[in-house]
Parts: C-alpha cells; sequence; structure tokens
C-alpha cells in the first residue's frame, strides 16, 4: 500500500498540472520526488527562505505548498510562520513528513513532538493529522481549495482503514455515562487494541484545530472521564477539550509524548512503546485512570 | 497600488512633523526617506510591489506615502496610537500601502524572492544592520543562483551594522551571482539611475545606498 508520503508526492504532482493557482517550495527535503515544475521551487536547504517564498507566492495570488521534514517546516522557521503567513494574513499549505518519532534511527534532530502544539499557539491554523493515506488525500485536496493557513502533519504511522465523515467521529458508542476516549490520527489503531473487552465511547479525530469542542460534549454525553490519546506532545489538545467542558465536571487523562528529552534511537514502535502509545501502554494508561 | 500625487519632496519635513513619538527622532527612520521618495516618485509602477523589510522607523516610509497620497496626510497625526493605522512598525492589514508587516529583521528578502518568483518585479529595502541575520543570505543565494532579474535588494547602509561588512556590503552580492553597485543614498539623480528597471537584466541588483553614519 502507498504511504502517506509516496501519495502525497503523487497528489503535489498532480495539484501542479491541475491547478494554476498551486505553487510548490521545497528545501532539498521530497525535490525530487515531486520533479521539475515550472511552480516548484527548490530553494536549497534553506527553510526560512522556504516560508518567506511561500508568503511571497501568497501575495500574488498563489496556493503554496510548503513542505520538509517536521522540525524543518515548523521549528526552524517558526517566526516566518507567525509573521510571514500569520501576521501578513496570507495562506499557505504546510505539509511535513516525519511526525513524532518517525526518524526514530536519526535523533532528536529530526523528531518533533512538539510541533501541533506550537503551529497550534498560533492563530488561525487549521491542523489536519490524517491516520491514513486516504483522509490525507481528502484532507489536502480540500486544503488546497482555500486561502486560509493550513498545517498537514504526515505519518508513517498509520491505521488499517480509513475513516470517513470528518470532523469528530463516534465509532463506538458506551452506554450512558461511559468514559470517552479520543484517539488522534494514527492513535488510532493502538487505541482500538486497547480498548478492547471494554464498553467505552470511542471517538476519532484527524482535524485537531479547530477543536471540536461540541463534538466532544456530544459524545461524552452524561459521562464525566475523557482519554485523549494523541501521537505528539502529551496534553497539546487538553486545554482545548477542557474548554469544551468548561462548564462539566470532568476528569481529563492526555496521553501523547512526554515533554522530556528522550535520548534513545531505535524504531517507531520502540518510541511508539516506550512513550506509552503502543496498545499495552495505552491500556495500562487506561486501567489506571478507570480504575 | 494607487497613487497620486499629490505633495513634493519639499513637502516631507512638514508632513515628518506630524508624527509624534520616539520613533520618528530615531535616525534610523530617516536614513531611509530619500530611497523611498525616489521609489515612489520615480521607479515603481501601478505593478510593481514594494516591500519595506527594515521595518523599523517607518516615520519616513509613511511620510512619503502620505506624500504621495496612498495614505491621509491625517492619519501620521494619530502615529502610534491605539486606533491609528500606522504604528512603529507597518501592519499591511492596516496601512494602506505597506505591502508587507515588517518589524522582525531579516523577512522581507524572502517574500521578496517568492513575490518576484512570479515574474513580478519586486523591490525590497533592508537595511546594513539588517543583514546581520542569516536568513537574508537564505534569499540572496538562492535568488542569485536562480537569476532572479525581476527582485532588486536596496540596501541602506548608515554603517549600523555592530561588526560591519569587510571589503564591502555589494561585493557578498556580487559574489551569489547579483548585479551590485554603491550609490549615495541622499543623491536622487544617483539613485534613480540606479533603481530604474532594466529589461535586459539576468540577474538581480542590489543598490547599495549610503547614508550618514548611524
Amino acid at each position: 500500500m502507498t504511504g502517506m508520503r509516496e501519495r502525497f508526492y503523487e497528489l503535489v504532482r498532480e495539484a501542479l498540472d491541475r491547478d494554476y493557482r498551486v505553487a510548490v517550495v521545497t528545501a532539498q527535503i521530497g525535490t525530487d520526488s515531486i520533479g521539475d515544475h515550472p511552480r516548484h521551487f527548490d530553494v536549497g536547504i534553506r527553510e526560512q527562505l522556504m516560508i518567506g517564498v511561500a508568503a511571497g507566492l501568497a501575495l500574488e495570488g498563489y496556493r503554496p505548498v510548503a513542505h520538509s521534514y517536521t522540525p524543518f517546516l515548523v521549528e526552524r522557521p517558526y517566526e516566518m510562520l507567525k509573521l510571514d503567513l500569520g501576521h501578513n494574513d496570507l495562506g499557505a499549505v504546510l505539509v511535513s513528513t516525519g511526525a513524532s518519532y518517525d526518524a526514530a534511527r536519526s535523533g532528536r534532530t529530526h523528531q518533533a513532538p512538539e510541533d501541533v502544539a506550537a503551529v497550534g499557539l498560533l492563530p488561525g491554523w487549521t491542523i489536519h493529522v490524517p491516520g491514513h493515506p486516504a483522509e490525507l488525500e481528502s484532507l489536502f485536496r480540500r486544503s488546497l481549495v482555500g486561502d486560509d493557513r493550513v498545517y498537514i502533519r504526515m505519518s508513517e504511522e498509520e491505521n488499517h482503514a480509513r475513516v470517513d465523515g470528518g470532523g469528530l467521529t463516534v465509532l463506538h458508542h458506551g452506554p450512558p455515562g461511559a468514559p470517552l476516549v479520543l484517539a488522534v490520527g494514527p492513535a488510532l489503531t493502538p487505541v482500538l487494541e486497547a480498548v478492547s473487552g471494554r464498553d467505552l465511547t470511542v471517538a476519532y479525530l484527524a482535524t485537531v484545530r479547530p477543536f471540536p469542542h461540541d463534538g466532544v460534549r456530544s459524545a461524552l454525553g452524561t459521562g464525566t472521564d475523557v482519554v485523549l490519546v494523541e501521537p505528539y506532545l502529551a496534553g497539546t489538545s487538553a486545554a482545548e477539550a477542557a474548554a469544551a467542558l468548561v462548564d462539566r465536571p470532568h476528569r481529563l487523562l492526555s496521553l501523547g509524548v512526554p515533554n522530556a528529552e528522550f535520548r534513545h534511537y531505535g524504531s517507531p514502535p520502540e518510541h511508539r512503546a516506550a512513550h506509552g502509545l503502543d496498545a499495552e501502554g495505552v491500556r495500562r494508561s487506561l486501567a489506571g485512570f478507570l480504575a | 497600488m494607487a497613487m497620486t500625487a499629490t505633495l513634493g519632496y519639499d513637502d516631507l519635513p512638514s508632513l515628518l512633523t506630524r508624527l509624534t513619538g520616539d520613533e520618528k527622532h530615531d535616525r534610523s527612520s530617516l536614513s531611509t526617506l530619500d530611497v523611498l521618495w525616489v521609489l515612489y516618485d520615480r521607479i515603481l509602477g501601478g505593478d510593481d510591489r514594494f516591500i519595506l523589510s527594515k521595518g523599523h522607523g517607518p516615520a519616513a516610509f509613511y511620510t512619503v506615502l502620505a506624500a504621495k497620497g496612498i495614505i491621509a496626510a491625517d492619519a501620521l497625526d494619530g502615529f502610534g496610537s491605539f486606533d491609528s493605522p500606522l504604528g512603529y512598525h507597518p501592519d499591511r492589514m492596516l496601512a494602506s500601502g505597506a505591502e508587507f508587516s515588517s518589524g522582525s529583521l531579516g523577512h522581507g528578502l524572502g517574500v521578496a524572492t517568492g513575490a518576484a518568483l512570479t515574474g513580478r518585479r519586486v523591490w525590497c529595502l533592508v537595511g546594513d544592520a539588517e543583514l546581520d541575520e542569516g536568513s537574508n543570505w537564505e534569499a540572496v543565494q538562492y535568488a542569485g543562483r536562480i537569476g532572479l532579474s525581476s527582485l532588486t535588494a536596496i540596501v541602506v547602509d548608515n554603517d549600523s551594522s555592530e561588526h560591519g561588512w569587510p571589503e564591502g556590503i555589494e561585493r557578498r552580492f556580487m559574489l551569489e551571482g547579483w548585479i551590485a553597485q554603491r550609490v549615495d543614498g541622499r543623491d536622487h539623480e544617483a539613485l534613480a539611475a540606479a533603481l530604474l528597471p532594466d529589461p535586459d537584466a539576468t540577474r538581480p541588483r542590489c543598490v547599495v545606498a549610503e547614508v550618514e553614519t548611524k
């Protein structure tokens, strides 16, 4: 099966051919996969420039798509996201690869579990965390149509099947008052395995900003316990969940990548397990929280 | 941009007095005055884009915009006040004529590069100290490599870079494939001659406009 990254390159090539508004800016990551095109600009290893150029293209009416590894797309040019795009009210579609620990063997420099929190701190961004290449496709196509600021976080981790519907999707309704387990993007697969045998409400989310406040309230029903499982920095959406339930007594458990220097290489599954984000880890956390 | 000439260069001092606040006394804000005047008076056409990367001290910028009727002269009176569209750093969402919001140094040249990639003629003004920011050199290198002839960088040099530019700013641009020259930043004829578009250009241009030391 074609993974998200490969699918993205196919979609970008298609968009360049079909939509005259689309312009692509890269900084040596994905350049060859996207290939030559009059509106594909590779600026070399210059990530601040990559975002600046994207803003300039937006200024001229184009729909820029910028792409790189997560830390080089979000963290290194962060002020360009804030000012060149945000403060200037210019739009772009930023598509990252690498997620939190896809590049586990490359070490901390290529890992960015903070990315969604960082982009989420800036106003006006839509953030998608697809869990399947087919979701990436629909989210990317939708993003090209607008003029807003969109961040799409791809990952090599993906779920077995796409989830349709957009927004918050309840996959299993527990009994009235049941805890709500909300899985984001590729965290769904370990969550589904972890909740096996428990009668909980399980919901899925691929678009985390804007956060679906009403959807969370509705899915929780009369319940009081929420477990948020995000494949990036733990608690990234905790404030949003709390805001959704501001007038309701509730308990919230936020699972994700801990905010700590994790000085290990290895593989993504090893990192997932170490962070308690594999099925066993999620199961263990659920048991403790819901005991 | 829509330009309706209303006032002349000799009117700029009186317009400047309408701006109140610390910024108007900042020499850096006046270092750009003649470059900006020549640009708006003689160079920029309706389809051209000007990006003020050096957003610090925009008094001269606002004054020239007012002289050219791009912003109302009355707007100068509220400079920096709560409801004023004219702040100490320009915001393109507030100030008509400001094509890019700046103030944090080292952003404009990258954005100008992006705009120029579309074929648009773009002038971008930076300061010599602003060139300390490494992000500028990403743009300089890239624009030079690809021969981005629609881009002109204007470096207003008031010798304010802490560690200076040994062997000259223009030499660094030339090494990256730019056409570069140094002119007197107060000489309108020299500025106009250097800034006029060259339809036969195959490389980006850098004009270092030298003014009094800060």
